[in-house]
């Protein structure tokens, strides 16, 4: 099978190959660390690590202590080496894009107002309707601009077609609480102050502004038409693995962190508790999954969510963003019908293909999927952060005989793919320089429009040869470069400043 | 604010200080046990310091005997001591990262560096090392997140509740400091010192002094040689001393007059009355009815005071 790398044209490749197999976009960065001295990357990666821990930059790892016993914070894993995406490319992906949400937001209030969708007869009923992340209580609940997935992190890959060429495609939607936007962000800050030199010598899309354009989503999808809608983000809390991104998020729009012990329900409002009393709350950009949301509502033991929020939301007082129940949007039962649900509600052509993928509920899928488990790749649609999952050609005997047990128990609760040859681009790995293979979520921004910043965050594999990305599996990040083409084919314009004159 | 946020700021900058007046503590303890001491001297010296910290008896529980050692290691880096500087410092960033979105980006570095750095030196035995130099960087680390804080923080109730907490606890800390004689000699301080105590006097309060950065403020007030009832006046009723209990509790008010929106508020009431009683005393009187009495009238006061702010602004009840 053909595979790709984003900085090679040819594979396997050897370093500083003197620019000739070198894809036009990564000419200028080849070119400029040939001429870096041999051990200035271990250097800047020392000073990153430094800087990150200072900033305290740190994921939790559940269940995992320190050498002495303290803490539980782990920094991400950043690279060095930037992933490198053209402009045309980026146009075209950021196109298909837009469509894919814009479809995803019109099935979520298809499916929880006429079903349109399943009277057509395009997706069965009971897929739906029996699938645990389809909230019965949102059954004719209006959202604001009829928008339920406010934030959505789309995983895409670039892979070779039928043809062998290669081509961008949507591996997974996620819908309910994207995370990873402030890594995102960290990581360009942080390229940017260890190489000044590299952002003069290219023309790289800035996305510092991201934070901007989540709070205007935010507060165009407020319930009210205050001029100042009170937004606030809601955390589980300082020991929840992803809280440096809730209070960094917070503190970038400047709004208040919130958890559900800080806010409360009063006739239908609600409102948090400060130093001058209750203050009422339009918006919650909650990072708490739908399950603990509501105690009166959902599970009876959360605190982490507020009792009598379900009831307020509904009433149309507060907007929950992203919306209750958008989990069965992005269920890997449901991905497979997202291009049907472009043309359904679009009457457009998908501009972003998904993955083959075999769904094992289908008898004619089942008997491929089970007569091909050593070359598919075979998920529990429930599964996430690259749990619950067999990749078949790196899988064991015994390991692919457990899984075909579980499935054959539960047909419905996998799908199959074929093993995707995803991308690699160089790394920075305790080897030196090797090929690592990566894919990209760009956060998808919905309110009164669709908008996003350019490229997303790329996520690597840091093992040799693995493909699963996720923080939580030994997956590390890298800044991604929506390059403008124009760069690509002169220097880059010397800036100057204007001195005295003798 | 949320209320939740103020607690962790309060907090933040209680733990703070606190930890900067241990390592002063302790400093200035060290310093004198270098001078020539019997060793029961010294050893009374180390008591006391357990003592006005009310840590005696758990001190007595893991450590037994005083030891000028395990004292020190006890305030320093025992992680079960939670008055330790350690811990004291742990606390401080633990509520700074609760609240680190509220806190600016230089002050939350400077408290997540200053934890960092604890732990390297706690775990490198630097401290040991040179016990000296360590408690001078707790004490550096203390003013440059004072100065950060000023320097870089909006000027809203975000800072007013840091501030709040950090001359709470100063209040607090002076006081046990300057309480400090009672512990170690067990007997009252009533303005007369007899002969046999003087020369014990001086370098005993000259000590305390210098623990508060107090010994050229006082060349500088009073141009006299160091006598106790004076060195009482400086730390409790001086408003230009910046650690004496009166410029404490002036900061106390004037953040608390910004944070409050009730004029009848009982806290600003009960501030303010302590407040004025060190604004209009006078030493002779404080002298008159025993210092030991009245610091420990003080820090009861001090603890009420803490206790009607937690509620007015930091525990939300509705």
């Amino acid at each position: 099978m053909r595979k790709f790398d984003e900085m090679y044209t040819r594979l396997p490749y050897e370093f500083f190959s003197k620019g000739e197999q070198i894809r036009d976009h990564y000419k200028i960065y080849d070119a400029w660390l040939a001429r870096q001295p041999g051990d200035m990357m271990a250097k800047r990666r020392e000073e990153a690590e430094m800087i990150f821990r200072r900033v305290g930059i740190t994921f939790a790892v559940y269940g995992e202590k320190d050498e002495d016993g303290s803490g539980t914070e782990r920094l991400i894993p950043f690279d060095l080496i930037p992933r490198i995406i053209p402009a045309h490319e980026w146009a075209s992906m950021e196109k298909g894009l837009v469509q894919r949400v814009t479809a995803l937001n019109r099935f979520l209030h298809d499916i929880y107002h006429g079903q349109e969708i399943l009277k057509a007869g395009l997706i069965p009923r009971e897929q739906i309707e029996q699938n645990a992340q389809f909230r019965p209580e949102m059954v004719g609940v209006a959202v604001p601009n009829q928008i339920y997935s406010n934030i959505s992190g789309i995983d895409i890959v670039r892979a070779p077609d039928a043809d062998g060429n290669a081509e961008y495609y949507v591996l997974e939607d996620n819908l309910r609480v994207p995370s990873g936007v402030s890594y995102m962000l960290e990581d360009r800050k942080m390229m940017m102050r260890l190489f000044p030199d590299l952002f003069n010598a290219h023309r790289v899309a800035p996305i510092a502004h991201y934070p901007d354009l989540l709070l205007e989503t935010l507060r165009a999808s407020s319930p009210h038409t205050t001029a100042e809608p009170n937004v606030v983000v809601l955390t589980p809390g300082m020991y929840n693995s992803a809280y440096f991104e809730h209070a960094f998020l917070a503190q970038q729009m400047g709004v208040e962190l919130v958890e559900g012990q800080d806010l409360m329900v009063k006739d239908n409002f609600v409102y948090m508790r400060t130093t001058r009393g209750p203050r009422r709350v339009d918006v919650i950009y909650r990072r708490v999954d739908d399950d603990f949301l509501d105690p009166k509502v959902f599970r009876p033991t959360s605190t982490l969510g507020c009792a009598g929020l379900m009831d307020a939301y509904k009433a149309g007082n507060v907007t929950i963003s992203n919306a209750v129940g958008t989990g069965v949007a992005d269920d890997k039962s449901i991905y497979p019908y997202v291009p049907k649900m472009i043309e359904f509600y679009l009457g457009e052509k998908p501009i972003l293909n998904n993955v083959p993928t075999y769904m094992c509920r289908n008898k004619d899928d089942m008997a491929y999927v089970m007569a091909n488990l050593k070359d598919l790749v075979v998920k529990e649609v429930h599964g996430a952060g690259g749990y619950g999952m067999l990749v078949g050609p790196a899988a064991t005997k015994e390991e692919i005989e457990d899984f075909r047990k579980a499935v054959q128990a539960n047909p419905s609760g996998y799908i199959a793919q074929p093993t995707l040859s995803l991308s690699s681009c160089p790394t920075f790995v305790e080897s030196g320089i090797a090929p690592r293979h990566i894919d990209l979520r760009p956060y998808v921004l919905s309110g009164k429009t669709v908008q996003m910043v350019p490229g997303g965050l790329t996520r690597v594999a840091l093992k040799d040869g693995s493909l699963v990305v996720n923080s939580s599996q030994g997956g590390g990040t890298k800044d991604t470069w929506i390059l403008e083409d124009e760069a690509l084919l002169g220097a880059p314009a010397a800036t100057q400043t204007q001195t005295q004159s003798d | 604010m949320l209320s939740r946020t103020a607690d962790h700021l309060f907090w933040m900058s209680r733990y703070t200080e606190r930890a900067e007046n241990t390592a002063r503590m302790l400093d200035v303890n060290y310093q004198t046990s270098l001078l020539p001491q019997s060793e029961a001297v010294a050893e009374v010296g180390w008591q006391g310091l357990l003592s006005i910290s009310e840590l005696l008896d758990a001190y007595k529980e893991h450590y037994g005997d005083i030891q000028a050692r395990d004292v020190m290691d006890f305030m320093v880096k025992d992680e079960n001591n939670p008055s330790s500087i350690l811990s004291c410092l742990s606390a401080a960033r633990e509520n700074a990262r609760a609240v680190r979105g509220t806190l600016t980006t230089e002050v939350w570095e400077t408290q997540n560096t200053t934890w960092l750095e604890v732990k390297r030196m706690v775990k490198n035995g630097d401290f040991e090392k040179d016990p000296a130099q360590f408690f001078e960087w707790v004490k550096f680390r203390s003013h440059l997140s004072r100065g950060v804080t000023v320097g870089t923080m909006l000027m809203d109730e975000a800072l007013y509740f840091m501030r709040m907490g950090t001359f709470l606890e100063r209040a607090d800390n002076t006081a046990r400091l300057v309480d400090v004689k009672f512990h170690a000699v067990q007997s009252d301080f009533f303005g007369t010192a007899n002969e046999k105590d003087q020369e014990y006097d001086f370098y005993h309060w000259s000590a305390i002094l210098r623990s508060v950065s107090g010994f050229e403020v006082y060349r500088k007030v009073y141009r006299d040689v160091i006598k106790p009832e004076r060195v009482a006046e400086l730390l409790i009723l001086r408003p230009d001393m910046p650690r004496s209990l009166h410029a404490s509790l002036n900061e106390v008010v004037s953040n608390l007059r910004l944070v409050g929106s009730d004029p009848n508020s009982e806290t600003l009431r009960r501030a303010g009355k302590l407040r004025a009683e060190l604004q209009y005393g006078r030493i002779d009187e404080i002298l008159a009815t025993g210092l030991h009495a009245y610091l420990t009238q003080f820090l009861d006061r001090v603890n009420d005071l803490g206790a009607h702010i937690s509620r007015e602004f930091l525990v939300a009840t509705t």
